[in-house]
């Protein structure tokens, strides 16, 4: 019975939406970088048999897709709002060049802050970078979206944002996928060298044709079938609103007429204005900056915004209700609940009290680790942006004191570590602090604080089939550093005091790699290894003319 | 219930079952044949915090997230952090918290969680039918039988009018 409900209707999240579509949609390759609230797109679309890999940070699996698109096979490439930032380099050149499959970039924006270092609205980098954007409102359009994203992409040759965001990502509502998808055409080279190689000869056409063919998506977009109009009560309240930002703005308003745009970029000019001029007030209502609100004020358009302190955080019905009442006085402040914490028997915590005991300054990054920095460790002290670690670190190396400066450590865990910490490590031999520098390194084993995804460093791929894994200490040597340690704070605990306590009265550049499996990864980790012990010796069994490995 | 829109939020910590409770609730509105949502902030779920899920269902649902005061049901797993969610919860709100459940609590364990939406089905039109396909659709199959004895417990504790499962406004009252 459940069988026959399920192939009518289901209820997904957002995330297993869009995986849904790219897999109905026959997308050839899909790839991303773990980070709240875009991680379950590639982990639902692998466990449905897609084409799901993750890369060792955004700009490389952008790159990844943008060759796939090149190639003319459909690609999906996933990343959080600040993932994008990561990115960022390769999107606005494919702006230019365009692509032959369909590409679909996939942010998914925290406004609110659930679990970000920022609340940035990425819906600029559409505008920035020229690209058309889609903003889904529930799990039904994030499926149709994705797969109109696609062939928007394909009929423009352009790549397409999916912006997403967290109540869309993480809330499940109900889906009716469409059948039949028609096959996408089979990936093959058009060699097109103007089109596809950017130096600025080449470069200043593109940018026409990119302006050009935004102008054309803008006219298509005023009579698009993703813009919907709701009808009201009468010409008193009209409301103009995308995303999730939506379904709060009808629930509050029931009896007000609704343009949900669902193409956000090139926003439909004609439609907003026609349908503007028909209230007597008429509010945009919408998450974060100003952004539809400036771009229809900018095209002349007399439109209500939302006041200043709206910018901040999520928007909710009782929120949208007091936007559109005046009513100005202050939210009713949830009493703050437990905060989270590292697990009790976390191996990290055993770094951070040796950093503590050694009165540390602690450059620090991003992952479960963060949570050190609430009492009662308290043991870092700074926090920026994915690999920060490094550089920050170095940067208070060379301008503290000395006798500040010799108290300074980076402290980076291993995804992060392969994300974008290498050239920070690059970085550390190139210009080497006058008192040298220490780097930990927290290796426990996988990418703990999205949700336990493997990265190049643990030896397994995205499905936790066995992949090449990087040697942290090879790669260490080989930029150069000679002080490389690696302790298991478990079997040794105390050593990692005494190390640390050497590398820093060394003055010399050193990485000390704290290697312990986290401890919710570990009894899986153990699973994996079992598996693949089983499968090589199977393999090595039944591979024909395969010679036996000790 | 606004427009015949039920609003449960489930509060609890992390680790703690919050979102397997409220796949199990928004799975038998789905069975049922309503429309639902749910809605929660992952992430930080598994590291000791606080964590809620809204599940909305009806005829038709809007908003994912139930608005502040319009829970008509609060399921507390951790009672010690049950300021923190009590304002969820409107005024005449059903409140259901472990220790309706006395000392049966201690010996369902982990069940627990699923005894606590037992009691949330006395106050719902959904058949109990449904809700064991539920049970059965979301959880792995070695528990089931666990599970659909808890949910009896506590379906049939709350059906019987046990005392100490407690109106907001009688909760409020008892603290003077």
């Amino acid at each position: 019975m459940t069988e026959t409900k399920l192939t009518e209707r289901l209820l997904l999240s957002g995330n297993e939406a869009i995986a849904l579509a790219a897999k109905h949609a026959g997308v050839a390759l899909a790839t991303g970088y773990p980070g709240t609230p875009s991680t379950e797109i590639l982990e639902r679309l692998s466990k449905l048999g897609g084409p799901a890999q993750w890369a060792p940070n955004e700009k490389v699996a952008m790159e990844v897709a943008i060759g796939a698109a090149f190639g003319g096979g459909r690609a999906i490439v996933t990343m959080k709002h600040v993932g994008l930032n990561v990115a960022a380099d390769p999107l606005f050149t494919v702006a230019y060049t365009g692509c032959s499959g369909g590409l679909v970039i996939v942010s998914a924006d925290d406004p609110g802050m659930a679990s970000s270092q920022n609340e940035q609205d990425n819906r600029h980098y559409a505008v920035a970078a020229g690209v058309p954007m889609l903003e889904p409102a529930d799990s039904q359009e994030a499926y149709e979206y994705t797969l109109r994203a696609l062939e928007l992409s394909e009929r423009w040759r352009t790549p397409v944002l999916l912006r997403v965001t967290t109540r869309v990502c993480h809330s499940k509502t109900l889906v009716r996928p469409s059948s039949n998808q028609p096959s996408p055409p089979a990936p093959h080279y058009e060699k097109d060298i103007k089109a596809r190689v950017m130096i600025p000869a080449y470069a200043r056409p593109a940018h026409h044709r990119l302006r050009a063919r935004l102008d054309e998506i803008a006219r298509w977009n005023e009579t698009s079938p993703l813009n919907l109009m709701f009808e009201g009560q009468g010409p008193a309240l009209g409301i103009i609103c995308s995303g999730v930002a939506t379904m709060h703005a009808m629930e509050a308003a029931p009896g007000a007429a609704i343009l949900k745009l669902g193409v956000t970029y090139p926003l439909p000019m004609g439609l907003i204005r026609s349908f503007a001029g028909r209230f007597e007030r008429c509010v945009v209502i919408e998450e974060g900056d100003p952004w539809l609100a400036d771009a229809i004020r900018a095209a002349g358009i007399s439109v209500e915004d939302k006041p200043a302190k709206y910018r901040f955080g999520e928007l909710d019905v009782a929120r949208v209700r007091k936007i559109l009442s005046h009513d100005d006085s202050a939210d009713t402040v949830a009493p703050p609940g437990k905060p989270p914490a590292l697990c009790a028997a976390c191996p990290h915590r055993a770094s951070f009290e040796a950093l503590k005991n050694l009165d540390c300054i602690v450059a620090g990054d991003i992952g479960c680790y963060t949570l050190s920095v609430l009492p009662p460790l308290e043991a870092m002290d700074t926090c920026v942006c994915m690999g920060a670690s490094i550089g920050v670190g170095l940067g208070l190396r060379h301008v503290l004191p000395p006798d500040e400066a010799r108290r300074v450590v980076s402290v980076i865990g291993d995804s992060t570590f392969m994300h974008s910490g290498i050239t920070g490590l690059v970085e550390m031999m190139y210009n080497v602090p006058p008192t040298g520098h220490v780097v930990l390194l927290l290796d426990n084993g996988t990418t703990a604080m999205t949700g336990l995804q493997e990265h190049p460093g643990t030896g397994r791929s995205l499905g936790h089939e066995p992949a090449h894994k990087v040697d942290y200490e090879a790669l260490a040597r080989g930029i150069g550093i000679e002080s490389v340690h690696t302790i298991d704070p478990l079997v040794e605990p105390g050593r990692l005091e005494v190390v640390l306590r050497e590398c820093l009265a060394a003055e010399k550049p050193a990485l000390i790699i704290v290697r312990r499996p986290c401890i919710l990864a570990a009894g899986k980790i153990r699973q994996y290894e079992q598996a693949r012990r089983q499968g090589a010796s199977c393999d090595c069994a039944t591979a024909p003319g395969s010679a036996t490995h000790a | 219930m606004r427009d015949g829109i039920v609003n449960v939020v489930i509060a609890g910590l992390g680790g703690q079952g919050v979102l397997t409770a409220s796949d199990v609730i928004a799975a038998a509105a789905f069975l049922a044949g309503l429309d639902v949502k749910k809605s929660e902030v992952h992430g930080m779920s598994q590291r000791g915090g606080s964590v809620a899920s809204d599940i909305r269902f009806g005829a038709r649902v809007l908003s994912p997230m139930v608005p502040p005061g319009e829970a008509d049901f609060l399921v507390a797993f951790a009672p010690e952090w049950i300021d923190v969610s009590r304002p969820r919860l409107k005024s005449d709100g059903v409140l259901i918290e472990p220790a309706f459940l006395g000392d049966d609590a201690k010996s369902l364990g982990r069940a627990l969680n699923t005894a606590m939406l037992g009691a949330l089905s006395a106050h719902l039109d959904i058949d109990e039918n449904v809700w064991i396909e539920a049970i059965r659709w979301v959880l792995p199959k070695k528990l089931h039988e666990m599970n659909e004895r808890a949910f009896a417990i506590g379906r049939s504790m709350a059906s019987s009018g046990n005392p100490k499962e407690f109106t907001q406004d009688s909760a409020l009252s008892t603290q003077d």
